[in-house]
């Protein structure tokens, strides 16, 4: 008997058209500016706020000012990483997780994130509240330009985060803080 | 397997009953299209995105067969273990298999519009393995016993009222409060007990690349990857059509998505999964479920482009005013309307009616699939294999009778305005459809053919 992958393969390709070439994705960039202005502008609609910074040495203290009430908090940046060797299960109580960002992207608010940024995968979305620490240099106009910088993995998870948590599903009422961060703060160097 | 109860007509019928609630609907998926048509319109370059996109499906299905090949390799070498199920009778015993083989007795699942296509969880249930939806509006449905009417906005047909009375009843928040940021924290202090205790999660997928053999999941709430990445089991459920050829190609779909669905410039989480984390296991099962079938179908494959946003729905004029529910399959809609007599068409013989062939869908699909086109088309496949009702196939040949010959159209005419005018309880009842929520218009005296020859003579 032939097996479920042989018979929806033969099918396949018993029945699909006559292939047609790939398109030329030029031309779809449009003119969207690749600065620090666009892209903030987009994340506060978000719901996130963005912070310029001269060195990542002012953050613990934007951090206390904005964020009072922190009792754990844990940066992938620097510091005391045993947590990355722990059960991720045990990040639960992590009130902010400050990680890094490969790239921004001013269209969405977009910041390009891997497991290199992020060592356990469960972090950014665990954690009550996230900082993501982006270079000025690195932001890019749109998703095009995103996966051109990015190119093929080299991690085995990425993700494309785009200001806090949120759901619209009772009444269409936006609330930030659904199942992941419940902010996003983005400090730009 | 859900079959068929009652028809479309009669299913918004009921929804109808309500009339405060049927205006409330359909404002508020016609403010979701508005939002959809203000991040469309400050896009210049929107028209050769969304050509792009149908472009690069059109692509994918001439080389399905071969991309699929490629999928399977790449993620078989990321380490991710493959599946494939003929059909959705298949796809639920595969996951209850690897379910069974991990103990797993409880676990978390993020949105799939195809385990609700394939019925999965009354599956799981049966075989003592209960689900938890995890999106906040699945889970509502799922806490209210009832399937999603939308597939971006599960339960955009309740208002937050008798989501309070859900909550309260299941969830314990105070009796009576029915605001939404309460009612959101509560769900997420809810889920995330089980989103810790689940050993296996099970999500959709919205674009496997054949390049990279890697799967990407959009969420704005995050369920999917505190899913995903808690559990030890990941299990990632695919209609065979999701796959696009290379990574590139997210740029463009992932810059239509959200914009089309909800008027959002992306979704808050594009999770891009390649491999499992060592020790933890990550199942891909691909899905054909009549897809291969509907590949072969020259009139409608190109249904199979669809990217799942819901802009069709939220702009028809029919989904707005009838509801979700009223369409009996798992994708509502227009789209819905197309893909499910692929499935059955005795059972869905009625949806590709449910329309008015306005062709609001095609116009707002983002990758341009001819949506009223192929519902027309739908139509007379139908009433050809002898699906339709008795009473339409009759009144069909009584109106192409009348219409082929002059003289009969002439004749049957003069009667008809004769009738309205001399009784007109004939047409003004209970049994004219046409005459329900609307007044008949008054019969003219003549028909345009006398008034031309009338006003031909005068000349």
């Amino acid at each position: 008997m032939m097996s479920s992958r042989d018979k929806i393969l033969s099918a396949v390709k018993m029945n699909q058209p006559e292939q047609v070439a790939l398109p030329s994705l030029d031309g779809l960039r449009g003119a969207m500016p690749a600065t620090l202005d666009a892209y903030r502008k987009v994340l506060e609609s978000l719901g996130g706020s963005l912070f310029e910074i001269s060195d990542e040495k002012e953050i613990p203290a934007l951090l206390a000012q904005h964020y009072p009430e922190m009792k754990r908090v844990i940066a992938a940046t620097s510091g005391e990483r045993s947590w990355i060797h722990e059960d991720p299960h045990m990040l639960e109580d992590v009130d902010m997780a400050v990680i890094r960002g490969q790239w921004a992207v001013a269209e969405n608010g977009a910041v390009w994130v891997t497991e290199e940024e992020a060592p356990v995968r469960v972090l950014p979305f665990i954690c009550q509240h996230l900082a993501i620490v982006i270079s000025r240099e690195r932001i890019l106009a749109t998703m095009h330009d995103a996966y051109e910088k990015i190119g093929l993995p080299l991690t085995g998870f990425g993700v494309f985060i785009a200001g806090p948590s949120k759901t619209a599903d009772i009444e269409q009422s936006l609330v930030l803080g659904a199942h992941g961060a419940k902010s996003l703060v983005v400090f730009a160097l | 397997m859900n079959r068929q109860t009652a028809d479309h007509a009669t299913l918004a019928d009921k929804f109808n009953e309500n009339e405060p609630r049927v205006n409330w609907h359909d404002e508020t998926l016609w403010w979701v299209r508005a939002k959809r048509d203000k991040q469309a319109w400050s896009i210049p370059e929107w028209e050769q995105l969304r050509e792009a996109a149908s472009q690069i499906k059109l692509n994918v299905l001439g080389n399905l067969h071969g991309y699929l090949l490629q999928f399977e390799q790449q993620a078989r070498q990321n380490g991710a273990i493959i599946h494939w199920a003929a059909d959705a009778a298949e796809h639920n015993e595969i996951v209850t298999a690897i379910l069974k083989q991990h103990g797993v007795k409880r676990m978390v699942k993020s949105k799939s519009m195809l385990t609700e296509e394939c019925h999965l969880n009354p599956h799981l249930q049966a075989n003592g393995i209960e689900v938890i939806d995890t999106d906040l509006g699945e889970r509502i449905v799922q806490l209210a016993d009832e399937p999603p009417s939308h597939i971006v906005l599960p339960c955009i047909h309740k208002k937050k009222e008798e989501i309070g009375e859900l909550f309260h009843e299941h969830l314990g928040t105070p009796a009576g409060n029915a605001d939404p940021q309460l009612l959101t924290a509560a769900a997420r202090a809810h889920l995330r007990k089980e989103f810790l205790a689940s050993r296996a999660a099970i999500t959709g997928v919205n674009f496997a690349v054949a390049e990279t053999g890697e799967m990407v999941v959009c969420t704005n709430e995050g369920n999917a990857d505190m899913g995903a990445h808690l559990a030890d089991v990941h299990i990632a459920c695919m209609g065979i059509e999701k796959i696009i050829p290379q990574r590139k190609h997210l740029g463009v779909f992932l810059r239509l998505l959200a914009r089309s669905a909800t008027g959002q410039p992306i979704t808050t989480y594009s999770s891009h999964f390649r491999t499992p984390v060592p020790g933890k296991e990550l199942h891909i099962v691909l899905v054909d479920n009549g897809r291969s079938r509907q590949l072969g179908r020259e009139d409608f494959r190109n249904s199979l482009k669809c990217i799942r946003c819901g802009a069709c729905m939220n702009t028809c004029p029919v989904y707005r005013r009838s509801g979700g529910h009223s369409y009996h399959t798992a994708v509502a809609g227009p789209i819905g309307a197309i893909l499910a007599p692929n499935l059955d068409m005795k059972d869905y013989a009625d949806l590709p009616f449910a329309s008015t062939l306005c062709g609001s869908c095609s116009n707002v699909c983002p990758v341009k699939i001819d949506i009223h086109q192929q519902l027309y088309k739908w139509r007379q496949v139908l009433v050809k294999e002898g699906h339709t009702t008795a009473g339409k196939t009759a009144g069909m040949k009584m109106m192409s009778a009348v219409l082929s010959k002059p003289g009969t159209f002439k004749r049957a005419g003069k009667m008809g305005r004769w009738v309205m005018r001399a009784f007109p309880g004939m047409v003004n009842n209970r049994l004219n459809p046409w005459y329900k929520q609307r007044d008949m218009p008054a019969p003219p005296k003549q028909s345009f053919a006398e008034w031309y020859a009338a006003n031909e003579e005068k000349k």
